[in-house]
């Protein structure tokens, strides 16, 4: 080192300062490895937007996609096998993320969620071939103004948007890191990673594209707020205990905080700070999560988004938003439990009464699931607000049987078709049953598993995370609940109505066959949702087995 | 190990619908001789649960137990009691003549595609309507009757929707809208019964922590397990609700007419003589068993409710002018004679309420199969419709009349003997209540013998001049009812004696004894 620095024009000391100088950050690769993976193909995916031949692109991003999705999940797999989600669950990366049981589950979830969303992506056998070339949900080419010459130049070209791909790892790359964040940074960058490129999923739908732009550009809106009130929070936060970290902010606001210096002592007897603090931060989690009164978005998005990607959306953001909140509440805020728990027993309250009420005026079937989703995170919350061992394993379980069910119905909706693209409109699935007998049987399935009838993962959900409850004290929760799953069934009831027990008309949707890609999608559901609700124990005692956050 | 009897004999008719289902289209023949076969099969295993039951042994026999979803303490844990053995019966027995009665009234119509398969679907659903009754009736644990409870209201709610009366078939916009809005209220009102249990339910594990029926009476009995007066009422009043809403009791009763009206006839049968009697059922094993105090506490609620049952429901159906919804209601009304039974808590009470349970499903199935091939021949529901249809059609009256008399628990026939039983039950305990039950009795036979009078007698009307008599498959569905009815209104011998230690075991639960007769207790001093 002497050597060179001879010959350069500033010398440095001649040991490496031992103390007070830059250390590496320790990162340990093995424990990040899911989301590590899942980053690193979307990388490559980028890449292969700028130099793979257009005609191959597509395999190629699916190959991909699927090998990203598959190798993380494996990671994951390898990762809870070796004990991570349990007895040597730890804090990774300097503090940032957490690997322990909850994030290794729901990581877990999220990436067999998208794996199959993915194939519902890259479905490419329902719409009729547009100019010899075979058409996905996705525009042509993003950035041609709809109904412009640029956007049937692309049609006619048979461009493809394959960014999708790319996009939509970089989405689940940040689904990953949400649910284990262990600071309030990372919690905020996580947002951030995932949200964009799903406000950008939003505005490419072949079909309708000016619904989807606008659908896109109100999520887009309505999210920079959200994002900002989180901010917002964590700077409020940050000025509260001195640090952005889960377990100094923890140890701060139940009081076991052991070096106090002057500032901290200064500030943590503001408790004005604190709940505001906690506020904002809450409000931007159940933003995302879609609770009552912060569902406004909900309808619109998901109506208006492709509906491969809505179901993306339904299940895998939803996953890492309530993995999200049960770590800031569980590892972050217990010290605050007598404070947020009324407040939130109100927003459960709203949110199962609000989504089943309204879902019951709805007339498309992509906004009823929509509302049908909010009902549902209401149900969740009932879990979450038990703030014991079994309410966190409750609401585990309830995420995994939920987002494959919510998969396999919008893949039953990309099906139903008419010429204008998907028939969303209610009226138009009249009769459905008699026309197509088995895709209107597994429609009715996902729907009974979303009102909760016994023998489908809907009711072992419901009864764990409502068990939960009344064990935690919220046996209020768990009537209001019950009377509004009663509320809830009479709308899928009346789809099922629809379906199977009105005359089809003349002039209805036909049902598309699909690809191997979409059956797979649903056969999945289908499997999942059953087998969930006959013979739950295995994936029980997972969920009770990765139960327990690392602070 | 030993069989597994119980789990065959549920599972049996499952296999059988999914099997049913799957016949191809064409073949609709093949897959209603395979829904008879297996619901045959299904009789003879039921006989054979009958057979190894002994009534002197132990209260649950054949029992069952695996573990099932330990997270949540549910066991797989099956087990029977003389009320079981009875019903499981009852059920096994109705089945074939319900398949047989409905053997035409799923064709498909012809403007269908071919992949609508509705023959298929009727008789598949009646299997797996079957399947999770009996596993109600079988089930000892809380949690797993919940599940089938809740559970058969989906293959009901096609089979009430799905499958209207051949008389207006497809072509009628107004009667499908009908017939979806009746199903639609079974649904809800039952999902809403089975909801608010639901709630019950899990508060039951968060107080008791099990759901095994074993288990919580034992740990009742050591004193291990204390329940607040308030919450066990609570828990009671969640149960007994979902019960009421299927049994039906007044005034949650307002969706059965609707039901059995717009379903066919044999749908009709299979809701009002199988599946509501799982309430009533489930209110002997779980209400009184589970919450003997609050049973008791509800008791004088109940009855008047029961009673009104009775009489509002025998003099609705004094004023009907629809045959199905009368029988409706007339099955309303001895609906009320069956929870009457079961909470007067009497030991007759409670063997007559069983005994009813069974005998309203074999004199209801008669009167209303025979009613539905009435309507079949004349595509009207309508009373005013007919007239002097014993001239045309004389073995169709002759078995009209015995099934209605046996409804009105003519002497002789079965019923009687369950009617007689409840009311000196109710005597004994409420007399007030046996004198105002007695009037449904005399209601009863105002509105049967007034239906039989208006569609029977009289001058024969035009339309109905040329109507069949019964056809030989129509009579080997009505000949062994009528017979059953015969020989247990003179014989009930062998059901009493499988019925009455169960009851017995009920009793106790409810730490009741029967009153002394006065004329004894006299006569002891």
């Amino acid at each position: 080192m002497s050597a060179s620095a001879v010959h350069g024009l500033w010398t440095t000391v001649a040991a490496p300062a031992a103390e007070g100088g830059f250390t590496a950050p320790h990162i340990e690769y093995a424990q990040l490895s899911p989301t590590l993976i899942v980053v690193g193909a979307a990388v490559l995916g980028v890449l292969a937007e700028a130099f793979v031949p257009r005609k191959a692109r597509y395999y190629a991003q699916l190959f991909l996609s699927v090998v990203a999705l598959a190798a993380a999940f494996a990671a994951v797999v390898a990762l809870a096998a070796g004990g991570y989600g349990t007895t040597k669950a730890q804090i990774a990366a300097e503090g940032a993320i957490a690997v322990d049981g909850p994030a290794l589950f729901l990581q877990g979830t999220i990436l067999l969620a998208s794996l199959v969303a993915v194939f519902t992506f890259a479905e490419r056998r329902l719409d009729p071939d547009a100019h010899g070339n075979r058409v996905d949900s996705f525009a042509a080419q993003a950035a041609s103004v709809p109904g412009s010459d640029s956007e049937k130049a692309a049609v006619k070209a048979g461009f493809t948007t394959t960014e999708v791909f790319p996009l939509a790892l970089f989405a689940i790359a940040g689904m990953l890191v949400f649910p284990a964040a262990n600071d309030l940074l990372t919690l905020f960058v996580a947002l951030e990673v995932f949200s964009l490129p799903l406000y950008l999923l939003c505005a490419v739908a072949r079909r309708k594209r000016l619904m989807s732009q606008e659908a896109a550009v109100k999520y887009f809106l309505l999210g920079s707020f959200s994002s900002a009130f989180l901010l917002f929070g964590i700077a409020l936060m940050y000025g509260y205990a001195g640090s952005v970290s889960y377990a100094r902010i923890a140890s701060v606001v139940d009081g076991t905080v052991r070096q106090i210096d002057p500032a901290l002592a200064a500030t943590m007897g503001n408790d004005a700070l604190l709940l505001i603090g906690a506020a904002m931060i809450l409000m931007g989690l159940l933003f995302k999560v879609g609770a009552v009164p912060f569902h406004m978005w909900t309808p619109d998005v998901y109506q208006g988004a492709p509906t491969p990607v809505t179901g993306f959306m339904a299940a895998a953001t939803k996953v890492a938003a309530f993995g999200a909140l049960l770590r800031l509440l569980y590892v972050v805020l217990p010290g605050l439990r007598w404070d947020w728990r009324p407040v939130m027993w109100g927003i459960a309250i709203v949110t199962m009464l609000g989504g089943a009420i309204v879902a019951i005026t709805q007339t498309d079937i992509k906004r009823l699931l929509a509302y049908s989703s909010i009902a549902h995170a209401g149900f969740i919350l009932a879990g979450v607000i038990a703030t014991t061992g079994e309410g966190v394993s409750a609401v585990l379980f309830y995420l995994l049987g939920y987002s494959f069910t919510t998969i396999g119905a919008f893949a039953v909706v990309t099906l139903v078709r008419d010429a204008g693209g998907e028939a969303t409109h209610l009226s138009k699935w009249a009769g459905l049953g008699r026309r197509s007998p088995l895709v209107a049987a597994v429609f009715a399935v996902f729907l009974l598993a979303f009102a909760g009838i016994p023998l489908t993962s809907g009711f072992t959900g419901k009864f764990a995370v409502f068990k939960a409850a009344a064990e935690g004290g919220a046996g209020t929760l768990v009537v209001v609940g019950v009377v509004s799953s009663a509320i809830a069934a009479f709308f899928y009831i009346r789809v099922i109505v629809l379906m199977f027990f009105s005359e089809p008309k003349a002039d209805g949707p036909t049902v598309a066959v699909p690809s191997p890609l979409t059956m797979v999608a649903i056969g999945t559901g289908v499997a999942v949702t059953l087998v969930l609700g006959l013979a739950p124990q295995y994936f029980l005692d997972l969920a009770d087995q990765a139960g327990v956050f690392v602070r | 190990m030993s069989f597994p009897l119980l789990t065959v004999t549920a599972a049996l008719p499952a296999v059988g619908a999914v099997l049913t289902a799957a016949v191809p289209a064409a073949r609709r023949t093949a897959a209603k001789w395979l829904a008879l076969l297996f619901s045959l099969a299904t009789l003879v295993l039921a006989a054979l649960v009958a057979v190894r039951f002994d009534p002197a042994g132990d209260r649950y026999q054949l029992t069952e137990s695996h573990a099932w979803i330990p997270d949540f303490g549910v066991r797989y844990e099956l087990g029977v009691d003389g009320i079981g053995v009875a019903l499981i019966a009852l059920t096994a027995l109705l089945i074939p003549f319900v398949i047989l009665a409905g053997w035409n009234d799923a064709e498909p119509l012809e403007t269908k595609s071919s992949r609508w398969r509705p023959t298929q679907g009727f008789f598949a659903l009646i299997l797996m309507v079957e399947a999770m009754v009996i596993i109600s009736f079988e089930a000892t644990d809380v949690f797993l009757f919940y599940i089938f409870f809740e559970a058969m209201l989906i293959p009901m709610y096609f089979l009430i929707g799905g499958f209207g009366d051949r008389a207006h078939a497809g072509t009628d916009g107004a009667a499908a809208a009908q017939r979806s809005y009746a199903a639609v209220k079974f649904l809800l009102y039952n999902l809403a019964g089975g909801l608010i249990m639901l709630a019950a339910v899990i508060g039951l594990y968060v107080v008791a922590g099990s759901f095994s029926l074993a288990e919580i009476a034992e740990a009742r009995a050591s004193g291990e397990l204390e329940m607040a007066a308030s919450t066990e009422r609570l828990l009671f009043l969640g149960f007994f609700f979902a019960f009421a809403v299927k049994a039906p009791l007044w005034p949650l009763h307002t969706w059965l007419p609707n039901a059995m009206g717009e379903a066919t006839a044999p749908v009709a049968v299979l809701i009002t003589a199988v599946v509501d009697k799982v309430g009533t059922f489930a209110m002997l094993r779980f209400c009184l068993q589970l919450f003997p105090n609050a049973s008791e506490w509800a008791t004088p609620a109940i009855l008047v409710l029961a009673l009104i049952s009775i009489i509002y429901g025998a003099l609705v159906a004094v004023g009907q002018r629809d045959i199905k919804r009368l029988i409706a209601y007339a099955s309303i009304s001895h609906f009320g004679f069956i929870i009457l039974g079961i909470f007067v808590m009497t030991s007759q009470g409670q063997s007559g309420a069983t005994l009813y349970m069974v005998n309203h499903g074999i004199s209801t199935a008669a009167l209303m199969l025979v009613a539905g091939f009435l309507i079949s021949r004349r595509g009207s529901r309508l009373i005013a419709d007919y007239g002097g249809v014993q001239k045309v059609a004389p073995v169709l009256a002759g078995t009209f009349l015995i099934g209605g008399l046996a409804t009105l628990s003519m002497p002789g026939l079965a019923p009687f003997v369950s009617e007689f039983l409840v009311l000196v039950g109710a005597f004994a305990a409420y007399p007030v209540a046996g004198v105002i039950a007695t009037l449904g009795i005399v209601l009863a036979a105002l509105y049967t013998l007034v239906l039989y009078q208006r569609t029977m007698t009289g001058p024969v009307k035009a339309e109905v001049r040329a109507m069949p008599d019964l056809k030989a498959r129509e009579l080997v569905v009505v000949a062994p009812l009528i017979a059953l009815l015969l020989l247990l209104g003179v014989f009930p011998k062998p059901l009493t004696d499988i019925v009455n230690p169960a009851v017995q075991h009920t009793m106790n639960d409810v730490r009741k004894t029967d009153p002394t007769p006065e004329i004894e207790a006299e006569a002891a001093k």
